[in-house]
């Protein structure tokens, strides 16, 4: 601190307490409505305090559903927006890190050409291309699967370039010595250039799994089977079919749950996710 | 970008990038050079014959005022939104950097919105601003506001305003907080020496010093406000009312999936590729270099 005034201190409190309740404020008033039951949430004003319903909602948002999600549980859609979520964080941190391995350790033709094809898939979000994938996914049976679900959004070029970076602060002289005590590249791939970029690893993998998780878009357009519905297109799902009354209490329950690992993961992993972020928006 | 002691040459690269090439040939260089050419196409809404009909998707939608409206709420939306969570990501960063207890805490509280995906975002807002049951409109009533977004455009597009940018504070406030804390205490304290106040310290230091990150920021945003909001504008209005709250990603979509458009819909992802080839470049070749004080 430069000089010592009480009062500026005070402010930044208040005015940070006030951001803090700012941010908050929406997830305060999806709990409370959490935990109400259909009745209390018809009558205005609606209540800005907790009520008793909560494990029930619970029961009834994981395992009944409501009509507007045509009376479906979203326990399975936990499930399947996990496996979406951790396929993809391990897909795209593998094909990664074996071709930024390749890029930096191997002298081959068309290594360069490689790199740039790897770059323009930042330029190629899904958004811009929706039509034309699906029609691939679609040609190539893979509506309505685990696989159409991860491996198109699988490949990522911020990966690749991290573990690039990462690879490029690797000495010299670990490759030289591993080389003569007879290591070949996959050994050294598999003892030195992993073990060392381990933190890097965990850090992109927070930041991949709170983006497979929160994908949207896709999983909305490639499933139409119920099996296959993510948590988070059911959110969508719900508030459509409930125009006229959508069932609230259980409409912000689903929220809560929808929001709730991604969240978790941030706050407890805190110094993985900062790292993460900071490192792939390069 | 290479090692100076590599391995040999073998079979063992290429390899090494086949995943990662195929999945990128496969999904994302195929489809693209797909919308490329479907975009000089012309088809029935059957799909049963096509015509090549050179730019002509183009210029129907150059000469489309409904397009040039959505370019522009496009461009006033993602604005809107970069400023205005930029601006309170800010504010807080530059209280959260003078506070010496508990700005961990403060900065756990912050952070987690940026784990909220942009869909539940608008699900939150949906609800908070539902004109019947929400909690706001009912509060602005007894201003005297009778708060629809469901009829008026303008209020539709604060709102999406509002849940877009509520979900970027995360973001914004860790990238200005690590900006605020990597400029030298040496200068500021210098400045106070010289008897400048805090206020005046901001705007001749701080803010000029943090120009890089604004910047970054500025493109990040705008990135995020075009593309990744798509999820929040299906929520709260699906585009509307009256398609006050349609930007470009959300008419491609509309366009292709519902309205089934192939060719209009492709140029529109042309033009769309086009404009993130344009902020990619600017974000590689202008931001760490040229925006220096």
């Amino acid at each position: 601190m430069i000089e010592n005034r009480p009062f500026l201190k005070v402010l930044s409190h208040v005015i940070l307490i006030f951001g803090v309740l700012l941010v908050a404020f929406p997830i305060w008033v999806a709990f409370v409505a959490a935990t109400h039951d259909a009745g209390r949430m018809n009558i205005l004003p609606l209540p800005m305090w907790p009520g008793g319903h909560f494990l029930e909602n619970l029961d009834v948002a994981l395992n009944q559903g409501v009509w507007g999600g045509d009376g479906q549980g979203v326990a399975f859609m936990l499930f399947n927006s996990m496996i979406m979520a951790l396929v993809i964080a391990f897909g795209k941190i593998v094909i990664s890190l074996l071709s930024a391995f390749a890029i930096v350790y191997f002298r081959f033709p068309f290594r360069m050409f490689f790199f740039w094809m790897i770059f323009v898939t930042l330029m190629l979000p899904v958004e811009v291309r929706i039509l034309p994938t699906f029609e691939v996914v679609a040609n190539l049976g893979m509506l309505n699967s685990y696989w159409g679900l991860t491996v198109p959004l699988i490949a990522s070029a911020t990966a690749t370039f991290m573990f690039r970076q990462v690879f490029l602060t690797i000495p010299d002289e670990l490759l030289e010595a591993s080389r003569i005590d007879g290591a070949g590249p996959l050994r050294f791939f598999k003892d030195i250039l992993i073990p060392m970029s381990q933190t890097n690893i965990a850090a992109l993998f927070v930041i991949l799994f709170i983006y497979g998780w929160n994908q949207y878009l896709w999983p909305l357009l490639i499933t139409t089977d119920q099996d296959m519905y993510t948590i988070v297109i059911q959110i969508k799902r719900m508030l459509e079919a409930g125009e006229e009354a959508p069932q609230w209490h259980i409409v912000m329950m689903t929220t809560l749950l929808a929001m709730l690992p991604p969240v978790v993961v941030v706050v407890f992993m805190q110094k993985l996710f900062v790292k993460g972020l900071t490192e792939t928006e390069k | 970008m290479l090692k100076r002691v590599h391995f040999k040459p073998s079979v063992l690269p290429y390899l090494l990038v086949a995943p990662q090439i195929i999945v990128t040939l496969v999904f994302f260089i195929w489809p693209a050079s797909q919308a490329l050419y479907q975009s000089f196409l012309l088809e029935d809404a059957f799909g049963l014959s096509t015509q090549f009909v050179w730019f002509d998707n183009f210029i129907e939608l150059f000469e489309d005022p409904l397009y040039w409206g959505t370019f522009s709420k496009t461009i006033f939306f993602s604005f809107s939104v970069a400023f205005l969570s930029m601006a309170i990501a800010l504010c807080l960063a530059v209280m959260a950097d003078r506070v010496v207890k508990g700005s961990g805490v403060y900065r756990t509280l912050l952070i987690w919105p940026y784990a909220v995906a942009p869909v539940v975002a608008g699900a939150l807002f949906f609800f908070i601003f539902n004109p019947t049951l929400g909690i706001l409109p009912y509060l602005l009533k007894f201003l005297g506001y009778n708060w629809n977004h469901k009829l008026n455009g303008n209020e539709a597009m604060a709102l999406v305003i509002f849940a877009a940018a509520w979900k970027q504070i995360a973001y914004n406030f860790l990238f200005f907080l690590a900006g605020l804390q990597s400029i030298p205490k040496s200068l500021i304290e210098a400045a106070a020496i010289d008897g400048a106040g805090p206020g005046r310290r901001f705007w001749t230091i701080i803010f000029p010093l943090l120009s890089p990150t604004t910047f970054f920021l500025l493109v990040i945003n705008v990135v995020y406000a075009f593309f990744e909001t798509f999820g929040v504008i299906d929520a709260l209005t699906q585009g509307g009312p009256a398609n006050s709250t349609q930007i470009l990603v959300y008419k491609v979509y509309s366009d292709g999936f519902v309205g089934l458009d192939l060719g209009g819909s492709a140029a529109q992802s042309v033009i769309l590729m086009a404009i993130v080839i344009g902020l990619t470049f600017v974000q590689f070749r202008f931001v760490e270099k040229k925006v220096e004080y």
